[in-house]
């Protein structure tokens, strides 16, 4: 598909100075409470901050002793406390706790709060009802994006998700505006901004007010677009089964921050290994888009490689030695322990899906986004469960053929459900709710009565309305058509042709050919398009809440692109999977373009189903 | 009263008294000579090691532990290593600090307590020299290596060693060192020859004290003021510097004439004094050091060997016959005894001593001071000066001229006089040679009456701290209750006598106390042991609430159970039973139920407390007309019901469980009817059900009673399950058996699960199935006979043809 003219997708911008920035203010915020003082960090923003600042550098700025936030009373000596936290109701009630059991004791300290990424309304109003607001200093520290890679840039709140698509909780979306401000500020001036979604457009709509009310300086831009997507648009794609490397390590391994932990299984040791996992790791850069089927066929001729290159040294005389033991040998060593650590994690995947019958369940979910043999994907799925093979899998089944099947039948769906609820606990009836509120596993309205009111209803007005009558209908219907959609885009491709998964054609490799993403082929399209122009009917069946801000005109543009425009930033509200980054990558390498990916999470379809579990 | 001054020495603007406090009790043999010697400040214990370096078992070293009037309170011989030096902790503790780094813990009684190391370097180098030192934050240790190093441990209850940066260039031992705290943070100040070092936990920085006189080569010797405000430091050309301890201030510099480094150096100096005074100490002189203008000094003749021990406000010299406090003589004495002082405390003791003789020289006097309204001010003079004394018969004259001049004054307010007189009793109380704490006033206010009563608790002098408590009117918690809770707890111990015994004991002394927690007293007597009376003791213990959780850990649960249940708090019973639940055997849990009704009502009632939850969730399903989740939950609560019903009749812990986990557990304990009951009341589909009981049977390795299963009636999940099944417990031979069985379809797949090729061959070959045949093919090994896999190639040829 590479067309001749285009340019190599030019190289990203550096984003090493968020971290600087970061470290920079955090350091102010520490030095505003001189002395020596305790620290208190909350749990998931330890891996964070590791990144940014170490202990050596918060030793280095009188932080005395750290801890981590346990919502339990504190065993400090210290005379100044600082607590850096997230803006939680529950985190702050326990500082507030920690500031009255001092009270009652008798003794006094210094305390400060430092809020990541900024502060609530709510964290002032709970200090002020435990009565402490006066005791405690506040101030936020602007940590709002964390670079884990030369193109992945993670704000690092998992609760996004729930907090916005499920409870409605919108004071995060100003969070996001925020982080797309500074991103502005630092890399822009951005020329164009394409968004689809309800949140993305508030998350616009806060940006551009950010923007009014500061100074615009000119400089040259280093990233020129942004497309800002909503989780709710696709939830497709999390919850397929990932089958690319760096997925399949996230699926099972979970990885944390940029970094994973290998447990004994994996080294052959009888120790755990951390590694990072980012394009420094030349071994994992080359094969963490790779289908898994062609990892260890990759990893073996690496391996071979390898040989060939520590054979070299037989036949050496001293001074060729000398050189290649300064100079290769190291690089050579590191390359070896990678490699090992990643055959080991690859023959421990392998063990874990071949003994779930990894084939059948990839199977499973291909028919079902194919729309063929629904009835033995069902039957599937209802084995599953009487087998217990796991609560989330099952669920996450469940939710893949409502979604791709506009909703189950009422009879499948109860009898599912019941039998769910009864392998599980009926506590799950309130993850049912959950689901069903998502629109991610529903039960089938039945489809005749909608019909037939459409028609009695559309006798009586006039053509016009009647367009907009079905359309209303239409979204009644089904939030997300899934199967129209994918005959419209093109997601599924024709089963019939072999697939060349070491040649991949399109993006669809990811799911071993059987699935473009819809979230990557939307950006693909539009940009293909520069605008929405040719997509209304796919952008009604996904409700809408599309704009384009600053594209000129319809049509693709003519003329050669300044590198700036070849840097799209794709910014996903609600989390994204490694597979749809991997997809982007393959797409920015056919394209000439280079995507830089900003998510409020990583997630996969694990961590999408336990957001929405309540038990 | 002209005696009074007749110990008085004058130096600078100050005098110095020298007053005795005790004649020692004890009888040294050899006096203090070759001894270790530690005394506790404020008036404490004095440890002896005599002979520390001896070493051969037939003659091990004596450990004495005296009071300060020398009345012995332990000795013992020293069986463990070679003890480098002994030092006191805040708590009355002694720390016995060996050679190779180990501290060893001992009370005032010479009972072991417990032992630290000070870490692998001291181990490995040795200790050169150790000191002990008191901070806010506790009592510390520093430790010289013989590789020179320092090792710091600030709070030895919270121990964190710390090992301090290195000195450049220090070749030998230092001449001098010493223990700052400074900035809260201890640091070490040594000396190498003239070179001053401040050793702190990052670096190493030196510092020369202003104002040094030039021909000095050597700083031998130094110390450091009981605040840590101040420093002295010893030349060796006969000098002694003192400013500051943070080296920024010159405060005096006096020469000695003697050149040889003194025995002992320590500050005498009170608190608010405006003059700095050194106390040196060489073989038998002794020498006060002073005031720069005058450049003074004065030395003693002592007749025997001593040591010195630095306070608060003065310095107390001990020596084998006697015990000396030598102290700047307070502002207030002075002005009063002074000769031919015209001080208005002064005029009013002259004025009650002429009313005594019944004299009209009394009048004169106070008239002459009221002509002045300095009237105040003299009973104030004269009672800080009583306060001061250590006589108790010039505390009793001074304290009576206040009281004369009192009545003179109609305003003045009585408290000031009221708690000298207090604290003057509590004083001479425990300044008694039988107790042996000699405080001064000033002492006394700045350790307060609590951590007195501690000191005499420590020394199991409880009548006379309770007689303290009672005549200073501490309320009950922290005064009487306290000393018999530490009374009991010390009781508790005594081995020799019955649990009855003590049990009475104890409840008569603390029954009328307040605040006596018995729990507390009961769960030491656990500790060592004595369970039965733990349980005696409990019983006085008036709140339920702390009896019961001791009980649970002495694994009284019966009698914590009845005593949760007669305190009527219906928590405590919850907690009991939630704690029985997770420690017995469910049948003995549902016997000791049963014999408490209360109890097994109580647990009822709280599942009943969940299912009447449950029933208002099903009402508010169908208000919202949501049947399927009024169903499901109208389900769960029958569930819970059955639950509890098998629960009690059958003793396996279900409640709370999922349906299907309800059934696995009947299951894989062979309560089939249940199961089967269950099955069939929820409606559980045939294959779930199939599956849950095949692989219950397979993990029980229960092969008949799965293959009777299996031929009970025709398989809804087909026989495939039972062959993986099998596998899945490495039982291939019972796997074998459900083959024939497996429909032809899955056939290829049950012969492959079991391992069987040729099998797996002949059906994929019989089933003309070229995936079926690869698949076969695809689990070829190189060592799989040939014929095999020729057959199946051109089975898969002929296949792929048609």
């Amino acid at each position: 598909m590479a067309q001749p003219g285009w340019r190599d997708a030019p190289s990203p911008p550096d984003f090493s100075l968020l971290k600087r920035l970061a470290r920079d203010q955090l350091i102010y915020l520490l030095e505003q409470l001189p002395g020596k003082k305790d620290l208190f960090i909350e749990g998931d923003l330890m891996s964070p901050l590791d990144r940014i600042a170490n202990v050596t550098t918060l030793k280095q700025h009188e932080v005395d002793k750290l801890y981590k936030v346990e919502h339990k009373p504190i065993v400090s000596t210290s005379d100044q406390l600082c607590f850096l936290i997230r803006p939680r109701v529950a985190t702050v009630k326990w500082v507030s706790d920690v500031v009255n059991s001092d009270k009652a004791a008798g003794r006094f300290r210094r305390y400060k709060i430092i809020f990541c990424p900024q502060k609530f309304y709510v964290c002032d109003a709970v200090l002020e009802e435990e009565g402490v607001y006066g005791d405690v200093t506040t101030d936020s520290w602007h940590f709002y994006l964390l670079p884990l890679d030369e193109d992945i840039i993670s704000m690092e709140l998992p609760e996004f998700f729930r907090e916005n698509f499920l409870e409605g909780d919108q004071r995060w979306v100003e969070t996001a505006g925020n982080a797309l401000h500074l991103l502005h500020s630092l890399y822009g001036p951005f020329s164009k901004v394409f968004g689809m979604g309800r949140c993305a457009k508030m998350a616009y709509e806060s940006w551009r007010e950010l923007q009014e009310e500061s100074e615009q300086k000119s400089r040259r831009a280093d990233i020129g677009t942004v497309f800002l997507v909503d989780r709710d648009v696709d939830y497709v794609t999390p919850l397929c089964s990932q089958v690319v490397y760096e997925g399949l390590v996230d699926d099972i391994f979970r990885i944390k921050c940029g970094s994973v932990e290998f447990g004994p299984e994996v080294t052959s040791s009888d120790k755990s290994v951390k590694v990072m996992l980012n394009s420094e790791d030349k071994v994992f850069s080359e094969i963490r888009n790779e289908h898994f089927s062609n990892v260890f066929s990759f990893l073996s001729q690496k391996a071979r490689n390898l040989q060939t290159a520590y054979d070299k040294r037989r036949g050496m005389d001293i001074q060729q030695m000398k050189t290649f033991v300064s100079e290769e040998l190291k690089g050579l060593k590191q390359e070896h322990r990678l490699l090992s650590l990643h055959i080991g994690a690859s023959e421990s995947i392998m063990k874990k899906k071949t003994k779930q019958d990894f084939q059948e369940l990839l199977k499973t979910e291909h028919s079902l986004l194919e729309g063929f043999e629904v009835r033995e994907a069902i039957a599937y799925i209802e084995e599953h469960i009487s087998r217990q093979v796991s609560m989330v899998e099952s669920l996450r089944l469940l939710c893949l053929l409502s979604l791709t099947e506009n909703g189950l039948l009422p009879k499948d769906y109860r009898a599912l459900k019941s039998q769910y609820l009864q392998s599980y606990g009926v506590e799950h009836l309130l993850t049912f709710a959950n689901l069903r509120q998502l629109g991610v596993l529903v039960e089938q309205q039945p489809g005749e009565t909608l019909t037939v009111m459409e028609s009695k209803v559309g006798k009586l007005v006039n053509d016009k309305t009647a367009g907009k009558l079905t359309d209303a209908f239409s979204s009644l219907a089904k939030k997300s058509n899934f199967r129209a959609l994918s005959k419209k885009l093109a997601l599924v491709p024709k089963s019939d042709e072999e697939y060349d998964l070491r040649v991949p054609k399109d993006m669809a490799y990811i799911f071993s050919g059987a699935y473009v993403p819809l979230s990557c082929r939307l950006v693909e399209q539009v940009l293909e398009r520069n605008g929405w122009t040719g997509l209304e009917e796919v952008t009604r069946m996904i409700n809408r809440h599309e704009f384009a801000v600053g594209a000129g005109g319809g049509g693709p543009e003519g003329g050669e692109k300044t590198d700036a425009q070849r840097v799209i930033l794709v910014m996903f509200l609600g989390g994204c999977t490694y597979s749809e980054i991997a997809a982007l990558r393959f797409l920015g390498r056919e394209r000439g373009l280079k995507f830089i990916v900003v998510t409020t999470a990583i997630t996969n379809s694990g961590r999408l189903l336990e957001a929405l579990l309540d038990h | 009263m002209a005696f009074v001054t007749a110990t008085w020495n004058p130096l600078g603007e100050a005098f110095y008294r020298k007053t005795e406090v005790y004649e020692m009790g004890w009888r040294l043999s050899s006096g203090l000579r070759d001894c270790l010697v530690a005394a506790a400040p404020y008036g404490g214990p004095i440890a002896l090691l005599k002979e520390p370096q001896r070493r051969s078992p037939s003659a091990r070293p004596q450990l004495e532990i005296y009071s300060s009037s020398g009345c012995s309170m332990a000795s013992f011989v020293w069986k463990s290593g070679v003890v480098k030096h002994l030092g006191w902790t805040v708590s009355d503790d002694l720390l016995c600090i060996q050679e190779d780094g180990t501290v060893l813990i001992y009370d005032l009684f010479g009972n072991f307590k417990r032992h630290f190391s000070m870490g692998n370097e001291v181990v490995q180098n040795q200790v050169l020299e150790a000191k002990v030192f008191h901070s806010p934050y506790g009592t510390g240790i520093a430790i010289i290596t013989g590789a020179f190093r320092f090792t710091l441990a600030t709070n030895i209850d919270d121990l964190k060693l710390r090992r301090l940066p290195e000195v450049p260039g220090l070749q030998g031992p230092p001449t001098c060192w010493a223990v700052l705290t400074q900035d809260r943070q201890s640091k070490v100040l040594l000396a190498s020859g003239l070179d001053l070092f401040i050793l702190d936990n990052t670096a190493c920085s030196a510092v020369t004290p202003p104002g040094l006189s030039p021909q000095v080569c050597s700083i031998v010797q130094m110390c450091v003021s009981f605040s840590y405000k101040y420093l002295a430091l010893f030349t060796d050309s006969g000098h002694v510097w003192m400013g500051s301890a943070n080296l920024k201030e010159k405060l005096s510099e006096v020469e000695t004439k003697v050149k040889t480094p003194p025995k002992q150096m320590v500050w005498c100096r009170r608190p608010k004094s405006h003059q700095p005074s050194v106390v040196m100490m060489w073989e038998r002189h002794l020498l006060v050091a002073g005031d720069l203008t005058f450049n003074l000094c004065y030395g003693y003749h002592l007749d025997e060997e001593s040591v010195l021990v630095p306070e608060l406000d003065g310095v107390r010299i001990i020596s084998s016959t006697h015990h000396e406090l030598l102290q700047e003589v307070p502002a207030a004495c002075e002005e009063i005894f002074k000769i031919a002082s015209m001080a208005p405390g002064a005029l009013l003791l002259e004025a009650h001593k002429e009313y005594e003789k019944e004299s009209q020289k009394a009048d004169e006097y106070l008239r002459e001071i009221k002509e002045q309204s300095l009237l105040g001010e003299a009973v104030r003079q004269c009672v800080e000066a009583a306060g001061h004394e250590h006589d108790i018969e010039t505390q009793k004259i001074l304290l009576r001229a206040a009281s004369f001049g009192k009545c003179f004054l109609s305003n003045f307010p009585a408290e000031y006089f009221v708690i000298m007189c207090r604290d003057l009793r509590v004083l001479n109380a425990v300044r008694s040679y039988t107790v042996g704490i000699p405080l001064t006033h000033t002492q006394y206010k700045q350790m307060t009456c609590q951590v007195l009563i501690d000191r005499l608790v420590y020394r199991k002098l409880y009548p006379l701290a309770i007689e303290i408590c009672r005549y200073l009117k501490t309320p009950e918690y922290q005064g009487v209750s306290r000393v018999l809770k530490h009374w009991a707890c010390c009781k508790v111990q005594q081995k020799e006598e019955s649990d009855e015994a003590i049990a009475r004991a104890v409840s008569v002394k603390l029954a009328e106390a307040a605040g006596i927690s018995y729990s507390e007293i009961a769960s030491k007597a656990y500790e060592c042991g004595r369970t039965e009376l733990a349980i005696k003791l409990l019983e006085f213990e008036p709140r339920s609430g702390e009896q019961v959780p001791l009980l649970l850990k002495m694994k009284r649960s019966q009698l914590a159970l009845s005593k949760a249940i007669e305190s009527g708090d219906t928590d405590l019973v919850y907690t009991v039973v939630t704690y029985l639940k997770n420690e017995m055997n469910r049948g003995d849990f549902f016997m000791t139920l049963r014999n408490q009704p209360v109890a097994l009502s109580l647990y009822r009632q709280r599942l009943e407390a969940r299912l009447s939850l449950l029933q208002s969730a099903v009402d508010e399903y169908n208000k919202a007309k949501n049947e399927f989740a009024a169903k499901a939950t109208d389900e769960e609560m029958r569930l819970l019901r059955f639950q509890r019903r098998l629960e009690e009749e059958k003793g396996e812990q279900l409640l709370g469980l999922s349906l299907q986990d309800t059934l696995r557990v009947l299951l894989s304990v062979g309560l089939n009817k249940p199961a089967e009951q269950l099955y069939k009341d929820f409606r559980v589909p045939d294959k779930r059900y199939w599956w849950l009981k095949i692989t219950a049977l397979a993990d029980k390795e229960d092969w008949d009673e799965l293959e009777k299963f299996a031929k009970s009636k025709k398989s809804p999940i087909g026989y495939l399950p039972f062959v993986e099944v099998c596998v899945k417990k490495h039982n291939k031979s019972e796997a074998k058996k459900y083959i024939s069985r497996v429909t032809p379809e899955q056939k290829v797949k049950a012969h492959l699960a079991v391992g069987d090729l040729e099998g797996a061959a002949e059906a994929a070959i019989e089933r003309r199935s070229e995936a079926e045949i690869s698949m076969v093919l695809s689990r070829c090994l190189s060592t799989t006979d040939r014929g095999l896999v020729d057959r199946l190639n051109r089975a898969r040829s002929t296949t792929a043809k048609k």
